[in-house]
This record gives structure tokens, sequence and C-alpha cells, in this order.
């Protein structure tokens, strides 16, 4: 129970206190995320010992832990998106469509004739930046909810990949933008280098400029941050963009790797698991403090939890029904905590009848 | 107040303008078979799209519905085909089911202030997980009462067919425009859109009020389903996937507000038709792709919520999409 407690301090809305106050409960923080994923590799473990067997063969890893990896790219880059428009209080469904677009896009440029991978990469990036900002000017010039706003895309999404790819499903060769999905590099596999070199970035986008400040900010309330002189409606713009962005680039991986475009199922019920990744890594869905390291977590936790799955001998028909399982407990575990909010923000209230204001 | 009524006399005045369109352009269209049709063949969105309305209409929002109805699909297949039970015996009980599940999530919502959106979301994943447990294949339903209902109906002139499932939506719509504006519960349910804060200091039973509206929409989910099962003759683990973002969308073109406490079930219907409608047309007219009808639906979305906003106001401007769900 005491471990619960502490796991529940650091969790708390972001005061203005909480913004500057520094790590005290960082460990705290990264307790659970962290402990589900030992718990699960520790099971992994015991199930089949090779698990953790990782081999180096022709200049290049693999292992089943370097398939958990590769696997979860795609989520991973949703999910790095998807935890910034989280703590500002949105959330994006249109992910999953955004990636059946832009691999649509890449895909008929290819059979096109198109040959440069960077028009490529330039045009499919394209693609995400424009639903990205779709979704950012819904919901931050018209200040319609985010999840109706997106709600839109996610369904026209998939028509408008539908339309692109006329209706087929557009398969290609092309060695250079397969390299995406399929390459290695630095032993590696490349989408997993992807993955790294968008986190790196965009980690430090956030936290080495004032940015991340500012999103937190606007997710912990939007009016107070408007007048402290943060523009809410840019910011709000920028993390849809930037959820565009990265999901062009899950769908361009994802395209890549099957050297087709599937718009019907492209990145299908993709954007579901990677909220419950930003869920299970501890981040409020009503917007504030965020980190990408625990997002990333929670994606891995997602993965191994598949993989556990398929190792121990349980029919992957289980594999719904555990995942939402776990989803229930996540946030049952983190239910207690907001109680005692609730109780401690009431008993402010009454202390300060006029903050309540 | 007179802005409900504008969004609804739109939604009205768009569907007949689809309509009449599509009889002008097309032979055969503009009869009673084909607006018939329009019914039997939404019959299950419809139902399933009501009990949406209330859910949205209370400010929250219900992600399961999809996969309640394929959870039901299977419960019946499997119970009629392997344990035997007639079809009468298990609808009152996969009924019941659907009415429990919803009310869970209610409990969930309410108890441990969790997010609708959340907790809705995972038990989208629980009932299709439970439904792909119980069977991964599809399970055929065969029985004579199924034969029955399917020969079952009123012959209307034009060679319209109004069938059982028809008639299951009508019933529907009666008992929720009852419910929704004769009861007590009604009253609730747009109180607590309207303001939580403010029905539960009027004295609105918040706790009752939200576990029975997500049971409500269980049940019609469920109910939903069965009806499914009389189209296909089968329950199947993958089937009726997306359903909750057509229903969702069906309850926003019908008018209904998505920040809580207005909207009309009738509204409802008709987004229902309209989607309908767009899906005959596209049928009708043959060089049109299916996927056409997702575009325009997502347009039809957008330039309804456009108009809520315009109608509406600074009111949703206010809500500013940071905390809409907030129970607090």
């Amino acid at each position: 129970m005491s471990n619960l407690q502490s796991a529940a301090l650091p969790e708390q809305p972001v005061s203005p206190a909480g913004l500057r106050g520094k790590l005290p409960s960082l460990s705290g923080r990264y307790l659970w995320p962290l402990l589900g994923l030992f718990c699960l590799l520790a099971i992994n473990l015991v199930l089949t010992p090779e698990f953790f067997h990782i081999e180096f063969n022709d200049g290049r890893f693999y292992g089943s832990l370097i398939d958990v990896l590769n696997r979860s790219a795609p989520v991973a880059l949703l999910a790095i998106g998807m935890t910034l428009v989280i703590a500002t209080g949105g959330i994006d469904l249109s992910v999953g469509a955004t990636m059946a677009i832009a691999g649509a896009v890449c895909a008929n440029l290819v059979v096109s004739g198109v040959d440069s991978v960077f028009v490529l990469l330039v045009a499919g990036l394209v693609a995400g930046l424009v639903a990205g900002a779709v979704n950012g000017g819904l919901v931050s010039i018209l200040g319609i909810q985010p999840i109706v706003a997106t709600l839109i895309l996610m369904v026209a999404g998939r028509g408008i990949a539908q339309l692109i790819n006329a209706g087929q499903i557009v398969t290609f060769q092309h060695a250079g933008f397969a390299f995406l999905g399929t390459g290695d590099f630095l032993g590696l596999p490349f989408p997993v280098v992807l993955v790294l070199i968008v986190f790196a970035a965009v980690q430090l986008l956030m936290r080495k400029t004032a940015l991340g400040l500012f999103v937190e900010s606007v997710g912990c309330n939007a009016g107070a941050s408007h007048y402290l002189g943060i523009n809410a409606r840019a910011v709000k713009m920028l993390v849809y963009c930037i959820a565009g962005l990265c999901a062009a680039l899950a769908g361009m991986i994802s395209a890549a790797d099957i050297q087709g475009s599937d718009a019907n199922n492209a990145g299908l019920w993709l954007e579901l698991d990677a909220i419950l990744a930003v869920v299970i890594g501890g981040a409020s869905l009503m917007g504030g403090r965020f980190s990408l390291v625990l997002s990333l977590v929670g994606v891995l936790v997602i993965q191994c939890l598949s993989t556990t799955i398929i190792m121990s001998g349980l029919p992957p028909k289980f594999n719904l029904l555990i995942k939402a399982l776990v989803v229930i407990f996540v946030l049952l575990l983190q239910s207690p905590r907001f109680q005692a909010q609730m109780a401690a923000l009431f008993k402010r209230v009454k202390k300060q009848p006029g903050r309540a204001a | 107040m007179q802005s409900r009524y504008t969004t609804l006399t739109v939604t009205a005045g768009l569907f007949m303008l689809l309509f009449l369109a599509g009889s002008l352009q097309f032979d055969g269209f503009g009869s009673t078979r084909v607006f018939a049709n329009l019914f039997s063949d939404n019959a299950f969105l419809a139902i399933t799209a009501i009990g949406m309305t209330f859910v949205i209409i209370s400010g929250g929002i219900d992600l399961s519905v999809g996969s309640v109805i394929a959870l039901t699909g299977v419960a019946c297949g499997l119970l009629i085909g392997q344990y035997g039970l007639h079809p009468l015996q298990v609808f009152p009980i996969v009924l019941i089911g659907g009415a429990l599940f919803g009310a869970g999530m209610g409990a969930l919502i309410h108890y441990y202030k969790l997010q609708p959106f959340i907790v809705t979301l995972a038990g989208m994943f629980l009932a299709r997980g439970l439904a792909t447990t119980l069977s991964e294949e599809s399970v055929p339903i065969d029985h004579p009462f199924y034969d029955a209902v399917a020969d079952f109906g009123i012959q209307l002139p034009g060679n319209a067919w109004v069938g059982a499932s028809t008639l299951i939506l009508l019933a529907v719509l009666v008992a929720a425009i009852v419910l929704a504006h004769f009861s007590r519960l009604g009253g609730y349910i747009y109180a607590l859109g309207g303001n939580a804060q403010s029905a539960q200091l009027m004295g609105v039973p918040v706790a009752r009020t939200t576990i029975a509206i997500y049971a409500i929409s269980g049940f019609l989910s469920a109910l939903g389903g069965i009806v499914y099962s009389f189209y296909t003759f089968s329950g199947y683990s993958l089937a009726a996937v997306g359903t909750e973002l057509d229903a969702i969308a069906a309850v926003v073109i019908g008018g209904t507000l998505l920040t809580g406490g207005s909207g009309y079930v009738v509204g409802t219907l008709i987004g229902v038709l309209i989607m309908g409608v767009i899906q005959t047309y596209i049928s009708f007219d043959g060089t049109l792709n299916s996927w056409w009808t997702k575009i325009v639906i997502g347009l039809l979305l957008f330039a309804f919520i456009a108009l809520q906003k315009l109608l509406t106001g600074k009111r949703l401007l206010s809500a500013n999409g940071t905390r809409e769900f907030s129970h607090a």
C-alpha cells in the first residue's frame, strides 16, 4: 500500500509548485511502468530462457528482444506524438488513418516511377503534416473537442487512403524505400534506429527549450496559460502536427515493411495501442505532465505482453482479452490516487473558499 | 432552445434533399421500397445509435458498442447452436448481459472518476476479446425461429417490406422517446449533460443515473447485436468493427450536442437514415466507389459540428477541448 501511495504522489496534476518542484518523486513515477515491464521480462525468462539470447550475424543483432523492439517501432512513433497531444489535454484518434494515408501516398509515388527516397520521405511527411494541421486547426482554431475533431479524420482518412489507392492494395518494389522498414543500421533494425532518432529530437525539443513546459502548462490550464502569455492555440497546433508527422513515419515504416499499402488495414487500431501506451506510462488523460520515456516503456509493456502471450503457449486469441484486463487494472491502480486528490482538493477548497472560484 | 430545433430541422431537411436528389436522378430510388429498406438495412445501427444518444446527451461517450454487438452475436450462436437453447431463452440472457456490461462500465466511470472514453475503450477490448475467446470462427445460427423471423413482416404498397428488425427499431424508438421526454430518468440524463455539478446540487442521483445510462447503451447494443444476427444468421467475433464510430457520427449528424445536455432521439434516427441514403445513392450510381461513403460521412460530420458551433456560439469555445469529460 505504501508503494501505491509513493507512486501516487508524483502523478498529481502539475500545480505551479509541481512544475518547479524537482524530482524527489521520480522513482515513484517510474516504479509502476518499469515494474510491469520487468515482471513481463521475468515471466519470459522463466518460460523461454532463449528469450534474452541475442546473436550477432551478418552485421546485425538477432533475437526475441530485438524482434520486440522492431515490432513495437510503429506504435512507439505514434506514442511519441500521442504523448504530447495527451499532455495538452487532447487525444488523436486519427493517427491510424494518417498512417494509411502516408503509406498510400508513398506506395503510389513509387508505382508512378518516383525513385528518390528523399522525395518519397518528404511526400509522406507532408501528408502527415497536412493531416496533423487539419486536426490541430479543428481543435485549436475552431475549438472542437479533440476526440470528435480527430474522429472526423479517423473516419474520412481511411476513405482518402482508399481513394489514393483506388481501392486496391498497392504493392511496389523499391529497395531504397524498403530499407525504412526492413533495413538495418549500426546492427539494429532501421525502424528501431528511427524511433531513437525521433525520440531524441522530440525530447531535446521539449526539454531543452521551454516548449515542454508550455505543453504541460496548456494541458493543466489552457486559460491560465493564455493569461501568462503562452499562445495556447499555437502549442496545440504544434503537438497535433508533430503527432501527424510521427504517424506518417510510422505509416511509411509499415508500408516499407510489407512493400505495399493496404488502406483498410494499415495502422488499424494502432491509435488505441498508442493511447494505452501513454496511459500505462502513467500520463493523465486530463493533460499536464508527460514523459516520453515512460510512454516508450508503455509501448514495450504492450509489445512484451503480446510476445509473452504467444511464448506462454496461450492461443493468440487471448491477446485482446488480456490487454483489456491489463488496461482496466492500470486504470484502477491510478484511480485511488484520483479519489485521494479529489478529497484533498475538496479540503483545500473548503479551507480557502476564495480558490473555489 | 430554438437552436436545438434548428439542427433537427437542418438534419431532416438534408435527409429529404438527399432522398429527393436520388429520386430525381435514378429510376426506382424514390420508392417506398427503398425507403423501407433504409430502415431494415440500418436497424441494428439505429438501435445502437439510440443508446449512444443517451450517453452523448449525458456528456459521455461509449466506444464499446460495436464489440458488444459482436459478442452478442457470438454468444447467441453458441447458446443456440451448442447448448441447444431456444432463441427466446437466449435473448433475455444476452440482453441482461449487455445491460450488466454497460452498468459495470458506468460504475467504473462514476465511482472511480475515470473518463468514459478510456473505460469504454477498455470495454471495447474486453468485449471483442471475450468474443474472440469464445470463438474465433464465425458461428452459424441455424434455427427455425430465425427463419420465422426472416419471413415475418408486413407488405406495404410498392413492394416495400417492413420486417421484424424495422418493427423492433420502431418499438425502441418509441420507448426511447418516452424515456427521454416523459420520464424522470430522462430529465436526469439531460440535467447531467447540461452541467453535472448543478445536477448533483439539484439532487439528481448521479451514481444511479450514470450507471443507468451506460446500462441502456449496453442493452441496446446487445439488442442491436441480436438484430444484426437476424441479417447474417451467424455470430462472428470480428463483426460490426467500427460501428461505434458510425453510431457516434449518426448521433452528431442527428443534431445532438457533443458537449451534452441537448439532443433528440428522432434526430439520431434521421442521422442513420442520412448515412443510409448516402450508401444507397452510391450503390445506385455504380461508378462511385464505396470509400466515398466514408469521405462524405467525414465531411458531413465536420459540417454538422461546425453548424453546432455556429449555433451554440461561445458554449463550445469555453469548453475549448481541455476538460470536456471532467465529471468534477
